[in-house]
């Protein structure tokens, strides 16, 4: 049997998603830092459906589906029923980011203000790809989906910036917020086990970019990743109550080395040249950086 | 108490689906050069990329959708693309 050959991994291959898909990669570096021990709840999502065109399913631990916006509301009742009856399972979360940053708040909101023992995923590919690339909340500025085409109304793409959701669920109080990036899988894999060995809500959201919805090839998945922390438009931290803790250092390159490779960013070079789009772009890794300190200070160049 | 509402399907099932035919390149893996870092293994999204007896690795030509993300990530250069007849 099929099944045997495959053994100890516990997201199978033969799901549908794309060839150099971040999400099924995050998926399974989810479950090697969760083991068995766990049970599932995903919102709708890209990651919902090429994992479980019924009646196929990647998940070999108990996995759940119910709606869009209620998985963290799934979630509760399994960890409060689990906890009734002195189980040892670990309840995990996985949203994308539109189920998490626009149309799950309310109930995340809820799940965190109630303190339930989850650990919340949200693989964040930077709008709604499962449905044909719509902008999400967490769709960076400058970027051009099929709901924010640059045009001449907003000759910039997205006009509105990335929404800050660590910040919003670290302000519930949760005990450990995390960002990661499947660009350093043991990172991540190690971000997972922290946070559900963490009493309480915690919260990770992993950067999984989408070749097919950002517009690059396949094999440059992991490439593009990099490149997204490498220009200070991603930084990967932790937040302990509240405060970070640890981020991220790198040697800041230009974020146009980043935006010339991607096709959802495009608008900006050709026909002409945005220059002040990509200017507003450096200024929001400019900003990180200094948020989070994440620049590596160089030589004796101090002016 | 069993609950008799929705859809359950048995783990793994996705085995079924034999995603390698979607495949227009696919990785020749050169266990001579192969530094056996494991880095291919690790980050292949299909996870179809396995250890073999000799530590070095190769993939499972069934399931390999053919990203190229292992050819991207390795250090020694060992793992090249080509274009597959079918």
């Amino acid at each position: 049997m099929a099944e045997v050959e495959q053994g100890c991994e516990l997201f199978s291959a033969g799901h549908r998603a794309c060839g150099g898909c971040g999400p099924a990669l995050a998926a399974r570096l989810l479950l090697k830092a969760t083991g068995k021990n766990v049970i599932i709840a995903s919102a709708t999502g890209c990651m919902e459906v090429f994992s479980t065109p019924y009646p196929e399913t990647a998940w070999g631990v108990p996995w759940i589906h119910s709606l869009f916006e209620n998985v963290a509301a799934v979630a509760s009742g399994i960890e409060a029923s689990l906890k009734r009856q002195g189980r040892s399972e670990k309840v995990v979360c996985i949203g994308g980011d539109g189920a998490t940053f626009d149309i799950g708040v309310l109930c995340i909101s809820g799940a965190f203000e109630r303190g339930h023992d989850i650990t919340y995923i949200c693989y964040d590919n930077e709008a709604y790809m499962n449905t044909g690339i719509q902008r999400s909340g967490a769709t960076p500025y400058g970027a051009s989906t099929t709901t924010s085409p640059p045009g001449a109304c907003a000759p910039g793409g997205n006009p509105l910036p990335k929404k800050d959701m660590p910040a919003i669920l670290a302000a519930h109080g949760a005990p450990y917020v995390a960002t990661a990036s499947i660009a350093y899988p043991n990172d991540f894999v190690q971000k997972v086990e922290r946070a559900i060995n963490t009493p309480g809500p915690c919260y990770i959201q992993v950067h999984t970019p989408c070749c097919t919805g950002w517009g690059f090839e396949s094999g440059e998945t992991l490439a593009m990743a990099k490149l997204a922390i490498d220009t200070g438009l991603w930084v990967n931290y932790e937040m302990v109550d509240g405060k970070v803790v640890k981020a991220k250092k790198v040697r800041r390159k230009p974020v146009e080395e980043y935006l010339a490779k991607q096709k959802r960013f495009r608008h900006l070079f050709k026909p002409a040249r945005r220059d002040d789009v990509i200017a507003n772009i450096q200024a929001i890794a400019d900003a990180n950086a200094e948020r989070f300190g994440i620049d590596i200070k160089r030589k004796e160049s101090s002016e | 108490m069993a609950l008799r509402v929705g859809c359950a399907a048995p783990p793994g099932r996705a085995l079924d689906n034999k995603t390698g035919a979607w495949r227009v390149f696919k990785p020749v893996f050169d266990p001579e050069t192969c530094s056996r870092c494991g880095m291919c293994a690790m980050v292949c999204p299909e996870g179809c990329v396995h250890e073999t007896e000799e530590g070095t690795f190769e993939p499972d030509l069934d399931y390999c959708k053919g990203c190229g993300i292992c050819e991207e990530v390795c250090p020694k250069k060992s793992i090249r693309m080509e274009k597959e007849e079918k």
